[in-house]
């Protein structure tokens, strides 16, 4: 129980997916600039990514570890987080179309993103159990929703605001998200596995 | 040995998750009126939503299952209207294509300003500070909401802030007539027929003249002038009926501000220059 509270709060805040190791920076660039697609695509991640966990542990354990293919890991984790989403948006489209319409374009948008691919990885690099495993997932997908949803946050209220010519764009959202980084970096220490 | 068990494995793992999604898409298909696609690809696709839906792909839905009709569709007009009868073995009901007409010519040369404004380009916070930045209660603030609005690029800013409107590309959505604070922007039947006057001020004639050079002071001559007794006074301000106005071009002889334009002639120029050509006319 300790362990998973401490997976939970490292991952959301001491070691976030985007802020402290860097991954997922494409959606966090690319569709924070409004709160309502930062909520729609933070709610797809919180979804694939517990699901992601989930199934890539298993297939880890009970097929590649039998087999003694632990080296093929992240190509057949590709493989089955593509199938999976694939698999779950069929699935959503028959039995909950608002569900499906709710999370839309994001779903097939992070099959291949990086920060999914690498809760998978880690989950399984830091050995843990397979409620461990979905526990990160889910820690780890929060701190990616929180960064976002910081950041879309923060370029509403850029849109108003005056900004100097030379840094308009993607400059002063860069800067942004760095300044963010360093303010997270505040979390770094307070606590470790 | 080892590479040929690796890429067994893998293949085998591939070929199994292939297998398994083409159950599902099989199992959980969802069934899709075939119509629904054609009536969409009839469609222009701008999601402008005047036709009430939202987004073509509902309205196309909506045709389809009788709820709107086939000719719902304002920006497709007549076109849209035959193609999707065609699809549904209907009658097409008739279309009236649209135009948005912008009813201001007083551009920052022919009005006057109350203040400098600095603040956000934009028309309705520029409208809050104090009732907006002209003098005018009912001018163009110039700031473009309208350009923003449009989904089919057809507004532009002309060279004295008053938006243009491209006629050929405007579909008539009127998502520009809502985006306008003061309501500037009006929705007409397409066509270069009949004159307009172009101001939207209903202040006394006194006060638009302090204001501005172009607008109407509810004179009354435009109304003498016209033989076809086209013109009212409706609230200070000279409206033109166009299902009488013959183009005979009287009323723009004898309008002293410059404010009527033939319909022809609108989206051009702007301001002054208009005002001046108007006057030679």
């Amino acid at each position: 129980m300790e362990k998973l509270l401490s997976i939970i709060f490292i991952y959301i805040l001491v070691d976030n997916f985007v802020l402290q190791r860097f991954f997922g920076i494409c959606p966090f660039l690319g569709v924070s600039r409004k709160m309502e697609t930062a909520m729609g695509m933070s709610m797809a991640v919180v979804f694939v990514m517990a699901l992601a966990t989930l199934v890539t542990w298993l297939f880890y354990t009970h097929v590649l570890v039998p087999l003694r293919l632990e080296y093929l890991q992240i190509v057949a984790f590709i493989l089955v987080i593509a199938s999976l989403v694939q698999l779950v948006e069929t699935v959503l489209r028959k039995i909950s179309p608002t569900l499906y319409q709710g999370l839309g374009i994001f779903l097939p948008l992070i099959t291949t993103n990086c920060a999914v691919l690498a809760v998978a990885l880690l989950a399984v690099q830091n050995e843990f159990t397979l409620v461990e495993a979905v526990v990160f997932g889910i820690a780890a997908s929060i701190g990616f929703s929180i960064a976002l949803i910081i950041m879309a946050g923060i370029r509403e209220r850029l849109e108003l605001a005056k900004v100097p010519g030379a840094l308009q764009g993607t400059a002063v959202t860069l800067i942004t998200a760095g300044i963010l980084s360093l303010a997270f970096m505040g979390f770094r220490g307070m606590l470790s596995l | 040995m080892q590479i040929i068990y690796a890429v067994a494995a893998l293949g085998g793992v591939g070929i199994l998750f292939g297998a398994l999604l083409a159950v599902a898409a099989r199992f959980f298909a969802v069934e899709s009126d075939p119509r629904v696609e054609a009536v969409r690809e009839a469609l222009p696709g701008a999601n402008c939503g005047a036709c009430g839906f939202a987004g073509c792909t509902k309205f196309a839905e909506a045709v389809v299952e009788g709820k709107a009709a086939s000719n719902g569709c304002i920006p497709g007009g007549s076109g849209s209207a035959e193609a999707i009868a065609a699809v549904l073995g209907r009658e097409a009901e008739l279309s009236v294509p649209l135009v948005a007409t912008v009813f201001c010519i007083g551009d920052c040369e022919s009005s006057r300003d109350l203040f400098l404004y600095h603040g956000i380009k934009d028309c309705v916070h520029a409208q809050k500070y104090g009732g907006g930045f002209k003098a005018c209660t009912d001018g163009c603030l110039g700031l473009g909401n309208c350009v923003r609005a449009c989904p089919f690029e057809a507004i532009r800013m002309g060279p004295n802030a008053l938006p243009l409107v491209d006629r050929e590309k405007c579909g008539g959505c009127g998502l520009c007539a809502v985006s306008c604070p003061r309501n500037i922007i009006k929705i007409l039947p397409k066509g270069d027929r009949g004159h307009l006057v172009l101001c939207s001020s209903h202040q006394r004639g006194k006060t638009v003249q302090n204001v501005c050079d172009v607008g109407c002071t509810a004179c009354n001559a435009c109304v003498k002038a016209c033989p076809q007794e086209a013109i009212t006074i409706e609230d200070n301000l000279a409206v033109i009926d166009l299902a009488k106005c013959n183009d005979c071009g009287d009323c723009v002889l004898k309008c002293r501000q410059g404010t009527i334009f033939p319909r022809a002639r609108i989206g051009g120029v702007s301001g002054r220059t208009r005002a001046a050509a108007g006057a030679r006319a």
